[in-house]
């Protein structure tokens, strides 16, 4: 008898105790981010990066202790590049993992498709693409764009943030730069796209403000092969500059048939040119290309007492070690976004509501590998065209440009 | 530059893309023939040729001739192995069955090239080096005349080939009526794996050739495959010489949409042309309306 009531009380124990395993142990939940990354196709070369950066900083976290305790886990979902495959995976992200916070999407396109659903679910988004459409409410938007002069908004969406510079600040830096070279009329080509979509937009709207008129305004498909026709009819107009807006491959190209046209008039990249092999793959075409870039490109040669230095520096060492490839500002990207979310967690707890407070107040002077962020309810992306240095091809290596 | 340069300049451009449109669909049109189904894993030798051309020229550090007969081999060895394990083994399988095979084959093709050489593209130096050539204003990249010879060159060899070989007779021969070419002892099933081999060929020779102007990358083949198909369907599908004529035309057509009405709409441009004359003619360009009748497409 004693003993039958002893197996009972044996098997309530082991049932009570295999029910709540955090119960015994100190042992404190994990915190759960979600990251929605391309990391296959198109745009691959985004979420490479970035699903390696977000890893490696998990791990940091968690041999340090995690937040306060907590292990943090970042849970990567990849959007194979495609915008409905994002939307499935946010969805997956709030309803099966339950997580805090989501970082990514990797791409302009796909981040729009997920705005939506983040706003609806009241979660935090930091997105690594960097339209200003993504962070600004669409009625918002027209009335910036239908203005007469030159406006940045002054609402947000409520829940969504963005790590990259904004498009806006690049066009603005390339701007400035030809403004002190005496360039006026400029040609601009942009792929079909939504990064180069929102690209020809703000050079449209932003021409003005700077004196400069937009002489062409070609475009092409992000699979294609030439651009030489396009720079042909570009050749043929009186444009003092050639701006062209996209990322991957077809930057590349257009460099190459830049130079194989021997076209006299100098080339601007938008700062989606700021990857080492794209100057590599050019095969020489590329000496003299101008480009927006965050300094994280030109890490060794900023001044040490920059406040970005010590940050930078950290990042670029480790992730080349690591990974050895070299470092690109896209991983940087989601280095910011994920590093906001945890200072968001320590300062916050696991709230949504208070990490979006946290987000929106307190990131203030906060250096990051894009630049030093402040974020306030009219700027949901914290950074203005001081994160960018106007960069040129030299030798087959990045030059501060003058 | 002048309105007479541009449109020069837009032409060349036309006839580079074209040449490319018009290997993919000449190795379309022989394995339809040789067996009634859409290979659509014909830009996925392309990409193949590409990036293997690349990793024996700059890996491997093999001279650039040899670098490319080598590719060649390896390419159309890829082909003949699919055909071996992949369509070979499924006796009695209808064309849709066999055209789904080859669209697996493309996803894994891919995937294997994602696997092998990572997602960054590639690049390789041109064939010859030095300058441009300038022409009337336009400006020439010298590797639009090695695509263009080594286009001729194929296209004359594979008109050879198929009009006085042995081999080449018994290929169209299937084309023709596979029953009566099997009843006068052609082995029709080897017939099959030489026209898959002989289409990775064509494939191979195409992306050795345009990676110098356009970068090679894994997940190059979707689109040159649409386009080689479009092509083949414009010079009424099974039709060499058409596939050929039409790669072109639709190559031209693109450039000078770009060119000359909108580099916005220039696909759409070319795709529109090909719906219209396929309203008109809806055998294509070179093919016969009553062959067409016969056809499954």
């Amino acid at each position: 008898m004693a003993k039958k009531s002893f197996i009972v009380v044996l098997v309530v124990a082991l049932l009570i105790l295999g029910s709540f395993p955090q119960a015994f142990g100190a042992e404190k939940g994990p915190y759960s981010v979600g990251a929605v990354f391309s990391v296959t196709g198109g745009a691959s070369f985004l979420g490479e990066p970035e699903r390696n950066t977000v890893k490696m900083i998990e791990e940091w976290v968690n041999a340090a202790g995690g937040i306060k305790g907590h292990p943090l886990k970042v849970i990567v979902e990849d959007t194979k590049s495609d915008e409905g495959q994002a939307v499935l995976s946010v969805r997956k992200l709030l309803e099966k993992d339950k997580v805090i916070a989501i970082i990514g999407p990797s791409t302009t396109g796909e981040s729009m498709a997920v705005v939506p659903i983040m706003e609806k679910e009241k979660t935090p988004l930091i997105s690594c693409a960097a339209a200003l459409s993504i962070v600004t409410p669409k009625d918002e938007e027209e009335r910036i764009l239908s203005a007469k002069t030159f406006e940045m908004p002054r609402k947000q969406n409520k829940w969504i943030f963005k790590s990259p510079q904004t498009d806006t600040s690049a066009v603005e830096t390339i701007y400035d730069h030809m403004k002190k070279k005496g360039i006026s009329r400029v040609a601009i080509i942009t792929v079909t796209v939504g990064f180069g979509d929102f690209g020809r937009k703000e050079l449209k709207r932003v021409a003005p403000v700077y004196g400069i008129s937009i002489v062409a305004d070609e475009r092409y498909g992000p699979k294609d092969s030439d651009m030489t026709v396009q720079l042909t009819k570009i050749k043929g107009t009186n444009a003092q500059a050639v701006v062209n807006w996209s990322v991957g491959p077809p930057q590349v190209i257009i460099t190459k048939n830049w130079k194989q046209l021997d076209m006299k008039i100098p080339l601007y990249q938008s700062h989606g040119f700021g990857s080492k092999r794209n100057i590599e793959l050019a095969g020489g075409a590329a000496e003299g290309v101008l480009c927006p870039l965050g300094r994280l490109v030109v890490a060794e040669k900023i001044k040490a007492d920059h406040p970005q230095k010590a940050v930078i520096m950290k990042y670029k060492t480790e992730y080349e070690k690591r990974f050895k490839t070299d470092v690109s500002t896209f991983g940087g990207h989601a280095w910011d976004a994920l590093y906001m979310v945890i200072d968001a967690l320590k300062g916050a707890g696991p709230h949504k509501a208070k990490i979006r407070d946290y987000l929106e107040t307190k990131i203030r002077n906060w250096p990051g590998t894009g630049g030093i962020f402040n974020i306030s309810p009219e700027d949901h992306t914290g950074l203005k065209k001081d994160a960018f240095e106007m960069i040129f091809v030299k030798n087959g290596d990045w030059a501060f440009a003058d | 530059m002048t309105f007479s340069s541009q449109l020069i300049q837009f032409f060349f451009t036309g006839l580079t893309l074209g040449s490319i449109y018009a290997l993919v669909a000449l190795g379309f049109t022989m394995i339809y023939n040789s067996t009634g189904i859409i290979n659509l894993a014909q830009g996925e030798f392309v990409m193949l040729g590409g990036l293997i051309i690349v990793f024996c020229t700059m890996v491997l550090k093999i001279p650039l001739l040899m670098a490319f007969v080598l590719t060649v081999t390896v390419v159309t060895l890829v082909g003949a192995l699919f055909e071996r394990l992949a369509i070979h083994p499924l006796k009695n399988a209808s064309v849709i069955t066999l055209i789904i095979i080859t669209l697996a084959g493309s996803i894994l093709f891919r995937g294997l090239a994602m696997f092998l050489w990572g997602k960054d593209p590639y690049a390789l130096p041109p064939f010859s080096g030095g300058k441009p050539w300038h022409f009337l204003g336009a400006s020439l990249q010298l590797q639009i005349f090695w695509i263009l010879a080594v286009t001729v060159v194929v296209v004359f060899g594979i008109a050879f080939f198929f009009n006085h070989t042995l081999v080449g007779k018994a290929m169209t021969a299937c084309a023709f009526n596979p029953l009566a070419a099997r009843l006068v002892g052609i082995d029709v099933r080897k017939m099959v794996l030489f026209s898959f081999a002989l289409s990775a060929t064509l494939g191979a020779i195409a992306g050795a050739l345009i990676t110098p102007i356009t970068l090679m990358e894994y997940e190059r083949g979707p689109l040159l495959t649409l386009k080689g198909f479009a092509a083949a369907v414009l010079g009424g599908l099974g039709s060499g010489a058409g596939s050929i004529v039409a790669g072109f035309i639709i190559g031209i057509l693109e450039s000078l949409g770009a060119g000359l009405i909108s580099s916005g709409y220039k696909d759409a441009i070319a795709l529109l042309v090909l719906l219209v004359i396929l309203w008109v003619k809806p055998s294509g360009l070179f093919g016969s309306a009553e062959a067409s009748e016969l056809k499954k497409f």
